[in-house]
């Protein structure tokens, strides 16, 4: 039966999914940056996101407020457990957003900026991983409070979804530089596509391979009977994309890469949704248990519901007026 | 580190310095979104150069600005998770779709059109682009709408029950929003936001006019400020006066920490102009005080009774000292930018609006005023809702996240080294940008700026900006 709780985890899971697609090839974009060490390059690349990157963060706030609104019970658990990774992550994106606007006010001091711009990416993308990764695993929970230790988000298996997702963001950032430039630079990013892909692939294996290891419930989850039916799909359907994927850097075609890219993203997702419904604290709190009363539940999905597709109209025209090719020297006048 | 100290005592100082921080740049960036969607609307109302020049020259300010108004905003938006899970877990009810709608009808909107207003003016033309740098002037203003109702439900809490999770709900969602407290938190910040930027815009202006009395975008803006002072102050003096006034009747503990008043007094009680409020002596040292005046003040007549301190519990007394000198702070600036804005006005009618250098030396000195100003403010209604989160309901000490010491002290002293990193240099690049005086064919925020300095002469970029 679908509820207000089941929407809401939806919403949930979408701003969030928004948010890796929207800030995954931005934070892309400063993972990268050691390989573009020229200024024109860099320049270059910056331009690309520097209309709409604040925008793409947004989501994040909206991942974190709507949370607290929506499920403040797994917002309060989540969060302590999660100490160490978030307050990095905050730290990281303080460095790269900044960067966005001091790389321009100095001269002296630009490759500082660039240093923080590349080095908040890296490690804002790595705590995401990480974080991910420590959600899998499990959080121990004793009545309405985390009961564990600080250090208990380091583990191997949060260590590898770490390394996973700066793969991951580092293909969406070269990918949507194939779409968004031209020339060397371009051809560079094509190349970095393909080292990308093959690592990305690795890291998926590696992560669906570990993940089943971690509980039970994952593994019935995927495997019993008649599950398998229904989770059988996701498998074949990233081989499918993989496929086309391949054949779009082969043709070196400019739009494909970044959207297939996105298309694995998603399917990466589904299968992250597939393995820890209905908990949204694995093992120990379903969505229901954390949703908030309905009378919150009801006041925002009416904002939602009103506000989302205008948020998804406006942000679609601002990339519209920022379409095309970035060209050096060519900022935005 | 951090061994043996108190985590709660450390949770709190990370939330007052990463908030000191961040409402700096709010402040700011409200009352300077406003300023520039004046500037453009004149500009193409009038077609005068003057107006897009400086509109150009403050969006340059604006950018960074709001950068880091952005990045310290996300970490507040995530620490009370981080730091303060048993307040999130109780107050998310209602505190979290006050936060989501502010996300949702503010901070989108302010982002979606914030690279258009940026970069956009060639690609969408002015008409277009007036309407994004209005939208985030509009998006800054629904901002401050959702917290400031957010924090005065903490503040005043009204329209809620409780579950039997121990949770806060909403019972009626206007009256959560629409709380006591909010109507006059909300003018008062919005106008505090209004000064605050006049009162840089003004400074700056001034210190231009100091080096050359003609620069035209410096009188444009100095006399825009000063405007903007003279009439705003004294509004704002009568709503912080009716905002203390709802203060005295919701949280009254609060304004007697503000005044210092810790025994009650039948027939009149004084003003403590100055003095060293000891908390646990309960009395004000080497006080100066005004007989009968804060009872003329609070309750509008001389003679009338006023409790103390001593009518609260001990447990329940916010911490004295800061709480009555940081409001001796905000009000003492209040009355110096209310001097400042009719200084203004007696030499504009003389006609030495642009010839005063006492004037313009003033306005220079005042302009970080609004800033120390607005931290006072705050630092006076937030220490003097303590030792609560939720007045009256929630105790601070009841809200923090189950962390130890070290896991807090750590963080703390990481956010302290980074934004003093960070911040500084900002703070350093706006003040070069406000060094440079405003010139004809003044260019945006354009990503250009780097490729000129590659090689392109300056001379073609005046050109392109006169374009």
């Amino acid at each position: 039966m679908i509820d207000l709780t089941i929407i809401w985890a939806f919403i949930i899971a979408f701003a969030v999914f928004v948010y890796v697609v929207m800030d995954g090839f931005d934070l892309g974009l400063g993972i990268l940056f050691p390989v573009f060490p020229q200024k024109t390059d860099r320049d270059v690349i910056m331009n690309t996101v520097a209309p709409v990157w604040d925008g793409n963060e947004t989501w994040l706030v909206l991942g974190g407020g709507g949370m607290m609104a929506a499920f403040p019970l797994a917002y309060a658990v989540l969060m302590p457990a999660l100490y160490t990774p978030m307050i990095a992550m905050l730290l990281g994106l303080v460095f790269r957003g900044v960067a966005f606007e001091f790389r321009w006010r100095t001269q002296k001091a630009r490759n500082k900026w660039d240093i923080a711009f590349a080095g908040g990416s890296l490690v804002a993308t790595l705590a995401q991983g990480i974080a991910l990764g420590a959600i899998l695993q499990g959080i121990h929970v004793e009545g309405r409070q985390y009961a564990g230790g600080w250090w208990d988000w380091l583990t191997p298996f949060s260590v590898l979804t770490g390394i996973a997702l700066v793969i991951g963001y580092a293909l969406l950032g070269a990918t949507w530089l194939v779409m968004k430039t031209e020339g060397a630079l371009r051809d560079r990013a094509y190349h970095l596509s393909w080292m990308l892909l093959v690592a990305m692939l690795c890291a998926i294996g590696a992560v669906s391979v570990a993940t089943p290891f971690l509980a039970v419930q994952y593994t019935q989850r995927w495997f019993a009977w008649p599950n398998i039916i229904l989770t059988a799909p996701v498998p074949i359907a990233v081989a499918a994309v993989t496929a086309l994927l391949l054949r779009a850097l082969g043709d070196k075609n400019d739009h494909q890469p970044f959207f297939l890219t996105l298309a694995l993203f998603a399917l990466s997702y589904a299968g992250l949704g597939i393995s820890m419904y209905p908990y949204i604290v694995p093992q120990s709190i379903t969505i229901w248990q954390a949703a908030a009363p309905a009378n919150s539940q009801i006041f925002m999905l009416v904002g939602v519901s009103i506000l989302v597709p205008l948020i998804l109209g406006y942000t679609a025209w601002a990339y519209w007026v920022f379409r095309g090719k970035v060209r050096p020297g060519h900022g935005y006048h | 580190m951090f061994e043996g100290w108190d985590a709660v005592v450390l949770a709190r100082a990370q939330f007052a310095f990463t908030m000191s921080f961040h409402i700096v740049f709010p402040a700011f960036s409200i009352g300077l979104a406003s300023y520039l969607a004046v500037l453009e609307a004149l500009w193409l109302a009038t077609k005068r150069e003057v107006y897009i020049n400086l509109f150009n020259y403050w969006l340059k300010i604006f950018a960074v600005a709001f950068g880091m108004g952005v990045v310290s905003g996300i970490v507040m938006s995530y620490q009370f998770g981080t730091n303060w899970s048993s307040f999130a877990d109780k107050t998310g009810p209602v505190i979290g779709p006050m936060m989501a709608y502010e996300v949702l009808t503010a901070f989108f909107l302010e982002a979606g059109f914030l690279g258009v207003m940026l970069f956009g003016l060639e690609r969408v033309g002015p008409r277009l682009h007036f309407v994004a740098t209005l939208m985030v002037a509009i998006g800054t203003l629904i901002s401050a709408f959702w917290i400031l109702s957010a924090n005065s439900w903490m503040q005043t809490p009204a329209g809620h029950a409780v579950n039997a999770d121990g949770q806060f709900v909403a019972a009626d969602w206007l009256k959560v929003i629409f709380n006591p407290s909010f109507p006059y938190r909300l003018v008062h910040m919005v106008l505090a936001a209004y000064l605050t930027t006049s009162l840089v815009v003004g400074g700056v202006g001034a210190w231009h006019l100091l080096r050359d009395q003609h620069l035209a975008g410096a009188r444009v803006m100095f006399s825009m400020a000063m405007w903007m002072a003279t009439l705003v102050a004294p509004i704002q003096i009568l709503a912080g006066d009716q905002h203390g006034l709802n203060t005295l009747e919701h949280q009254p503990a609060k304004v007697m920490a503000m005044e210092g008043h810790f025994q009650s007094h039948k027939d009149g009680a004084p003003l403590i102009l100055f003095g060293w409020p000891d908390q646990k002596d309960a009395k004000v040292k080497y006080a100066i005080e005004v007989p009968k005046l804060s009872s003329l003040v609070l309750k509008h007549s001389l003679d009338a009774p006023l409790a103390g301190l001593d009518t609260v519990p001990r447990e329940n007394w916010p911490p004295v000292p800061i709480t009555f000198w940081a409001f001796r702070i905000m009000v003492g600036l209040g009355f110096l930018i209310m001097g400042l804005g009719l200084f203004s006005l007696l030499m504009r009618w003389r006609g030495m609006m642009y010839q005063s250098t006492l004037l313009h030396r003033f306005a220079v000195l005042m302009g970080p005023a609004g800033f120390i100003a607005v931290l006072a403010g705050w630092i006076t209604t937030e220490t003097g809702r303590q030792p609560f989160t939720v007045y009256g309901l929630l105790r601070t000490a009841d809200s923090a996240s189950p962390l130890a010491a070290p896991a807090v002290g750590s963080s703390l002293v990481a956010f302290i080294i980074v934004y003093f990193a960070v911040f500084v240099a900002g703070v350093i690049y706006i003040l070069r940008l406000m060094a440079q005086p405003p010139h004809p064919g003044e260019q945006g925020p354009s990503t250009k700026i780097p490729a000129r300095a590659a090689g392109i002469t300056p001379a073609a970029g005046a050109v392109e900006g006169a374009r």
